[in-house]
């Protein structure tokens, strides 16, 4: 990775030992430099929380927001300048709770933005609080006795609201990880990777998932690729997330332009 | 009349006058009675190769302006009382991201949602305090259809100049008002000022007049953005003096040239035993009974706030001439009051006249006033 992507005199990060969030950050940058594009002309957005820190310590315009607003403020961005490349990065509170109005809108106009959702689950920056993604029956500081609510299936809200690419990934599978950011990122319209980060200060000691090395290696139990889910059976797939790709529509191919205009 | 004498509704000239300042992107969310605005743009902006997007919210409408004034447009966007209360949040951070951005506040009858197509002036200290933590912001406040396309004008140039956001604080009455009016420009357009040396460049360095001249994004500068404290390079601090520092400068960037910021305007106020200050659609009443009082002999004058932040109290009492009374109308419960009786103490009378069942105040009303309360 091209260490002038980073401002290192910011360094070190604010994150906690074990963090995932270096690492889905450095993804980031290797897709971005995979991809070729003009440092120039990529603009990272975020609002508020873990995540939210990640773009301040890029060599790019970086612009971090408010809590819950990045999305409206990158679609202010691209619209107003359209040879960018915006991408925002953001955690599961941010972009599913105080900016899950945003998230479906900008979803359903496919402004063609790049959404990066660092997901640990939980609520970091303010000490492990439940998030809309946090499993049922879980603990945080919120839900002691375990999370009564079910959680936001995130990659099929942003499908059903219109999103034109959506791919889940975990930091484990670091190449699975960077190949869809990349496609995420190339892709003409919204895009939503739901990136899954391990917060092992919280959410992995609130339930007992282990230290920062092994909820790390835990991912390739309970992460599945979408090829070797679709030969598993229900029960075998219990408890397991499924990785991969999940939606690819290209709307500027004529067969795409033909069905909008049938529908209208 | 010339040429460029047109008739236009209120809210019309607000969009003319910000597409004739240079605004070419416009977010919005429909509400009474600003929802003209939003359509006479979603019209207009593609006419003149700007974008329009009408928002989910008015969270993401200031958040949408917010970022595309980043990205080197000038903005608007309007808005009335309940949609204004959720721009606050969006309005703190333009204010400390010193963002130029221009919001038209049409006000109606609140709180909440009130009445929605009754006017009043309730919102005037939301302006200036809806936003949490210190901060500083230029409010003006149109009588008419011929200033809302001026102070339309003067809304975007202040934004660019000061890189500080302009709350247009207009009303119902205003907003809907159809009367003919003069386009041509009232003064120039003013563009913001931008960094020249990529070389150590540092996006909240500024020079004598305070204000930073920060890169658009995607001209090659890599700049930084952030709500959180920041010093010269942008970058997020908790140091108490970089605090200091920076909100210091907010406050002076604006403080330092309030004789280019601040107009008031004056009427027979240099002889007059009585004064009537106000500001808006209230205004508009107060010239004829001045008129009025004046004919029938009574030493009347008049002070109307066209900028009503930054309120600055030594231009107010100079303006305010010798008059011992002063009569304060405005329609809700006491707010230009409060300023007014911190600038004059108890060295004045001063007088509240307020109406709050959504009507204006008439000439009539205010000259059956002044006879019955003696004054």
């Amino acid at each position: 990775m091209r260490s002038d992507f980073l401002r290192l005199e910011r360094l070190p990060d604010i994150w906690c030992p074990g963090c995932g969030n270096g690492v889905a950050l450095r993804a980031l940058l290797e897709a971005i430099e995979q991809l070729g594009l003009d440092p120039d002309k990529v603009v990272l957005v975020s609002g508020i929380g873990c995540s939210s820190r990640a773009p301040a310590y890029t060599a790019f315009d970086n612009v971090h927001t408010l809590h819950g607003r990045a999305i409206p403020v990158a679609t202010g961005i691209k619209l107003a300048n359209p040879e960018l490349t915006v991408i925002v990065v953001t955690g599961d509170g941010d972009s599913s709770a105080i900016g899950g109005n945003h998230l479906i809108h900008a979803a359903r106009r496919d402004v063609d933005i790049t959404v990066v959702v660092f997901n640990n689950y939980n609520y970091g920056m303010t000490g492990g609080q439940a998030s809309p993604l946090t499993p049922s029956s879980s603990i945080t500081t919120t839900t002691p006795s375990g999370n009564l609510d079910r959680p936001f299936d995130l990659v099929n809200l942003a499908a059903g609201a219109g999103a034109t690419y959506v791919a889940c990934s975990g930091i484990y599978f670091t190449k699975h990880l960077v190949d869809h950011l990349k496609k995420a990122i190339a892709h003409q319209g919204f895009s939503l990777v739901d990136t899954i980060v391990q917060c092992p200060t919280y959410y992995g000691r609130f339930n007992k998932k282990g230290n920062a090395a092994q909820m790390l290696v835990s991912q390739k139990d309970w992460l599945v690729l979408k090829s070797v889910a679709e030969k598993r059976t229900p029960e075998q797939m219990a408890g397991k997330v499924v990785i991969g790709e999940f939606v690819n529509i290209d709307r500027h191919a004529p067969a795409a332009a033909s069905t909008v205009k049938e529908q209208a | 009349m010339s040429e460029a004498t047109v008739l236009m509704q209120g809210n019309e000239a607000v969009a003319e006058g910000a597409i004739a300042a240079g605004v070419r992107f416009y977010a919005g969310y429909p509400i009474t009675p600003s929802s003209e605005i939003a359509e006479i743009m979603a019209r207009r902006m593609p006419q003149v190769g700007g974008t329009f997007i009408q928002m989910e919210d008015e969270i993401a409408s200031v958040t949408a302006i917010v970022g595309a004034s980043m990205a080197g447009k000038k903005v608007l966007t309007a808005t009335s009382g309940p949609g204004f209360s959720l721009m606050q949040e969006g309005l703190g951070y333009a204010c400390m991201v010193e963002a130029p951005i221009v919001i038209l506040d049409s006000m109606r009858y609140g709180p909440s949602t009130g009445m929605p197509t009754k006017v009043s002036q309730m919102d005037l200290m939301q302006t200036r305090w809806g936003t949490h933590g210190d901060h500083w912001i230029i409010v003006l406040s149109p009588s008419s259809v011929q200033e809302s396309y001026q102070l339309a004008i003067r809304a975007v140039n202040l934004a660019e100049k000061y890189r500080n956001p302009v709350i247009l604080l207009s009303d119902e009455t205003v907003s809907h008002l159809r009367e003919p009016i003069d386009t041509a420009l009232p003064e120039p357009i003013i563009d913001r000022r931008l960094p020249v040396q990529k070389a150590g460049y540092q996006p909240y360095k500024t020079d004598a007049t305070l204000v930073p001249t920060i890169a658009n994004l995607g001209t090659g500068f890599r700049t930084t953005y952030t709500g959180l404290v920041h010093g010269e390079s942008g970058f997020q601090t908790a140091n108490g003096h970089v605090a200091e520092t920076l909100v210091q400068r907010m406050r002076d960037k604006l403080f330092n040239n309030l004789d280019d910021i601040i107009r008031l305007e004056t009427d027979h106020t240099d002889d007059a035993d009585i004064v009537f200050m106000s500001f808006g659609i209230t205004a508009r009443g107060v010239t004829e009974t001045v008129e009025t009082l004046r004919s029938r002999g009574r030493k009347a004058g008049s002070l109307r706030f066209i900028t009503l932040f930054p309120f600055d109290d030594d231009r107010v009492r100079q303006a305010a001439g010798p008059a011992k009374t002063i009569v304060v109308p405005e329609l809700n419960s006491g707010q230009l009051v409060l300023l007014l009786k911190r600038v004059f103490g108890d060295t004045r009378r001063i007088v509240p006249l307020n109406k709050v069942n959504g009507d204006l105040i008439s000439p009539a009303e205010m000259l059956t006033f002044v006879k019955e309360e003696n004054l």
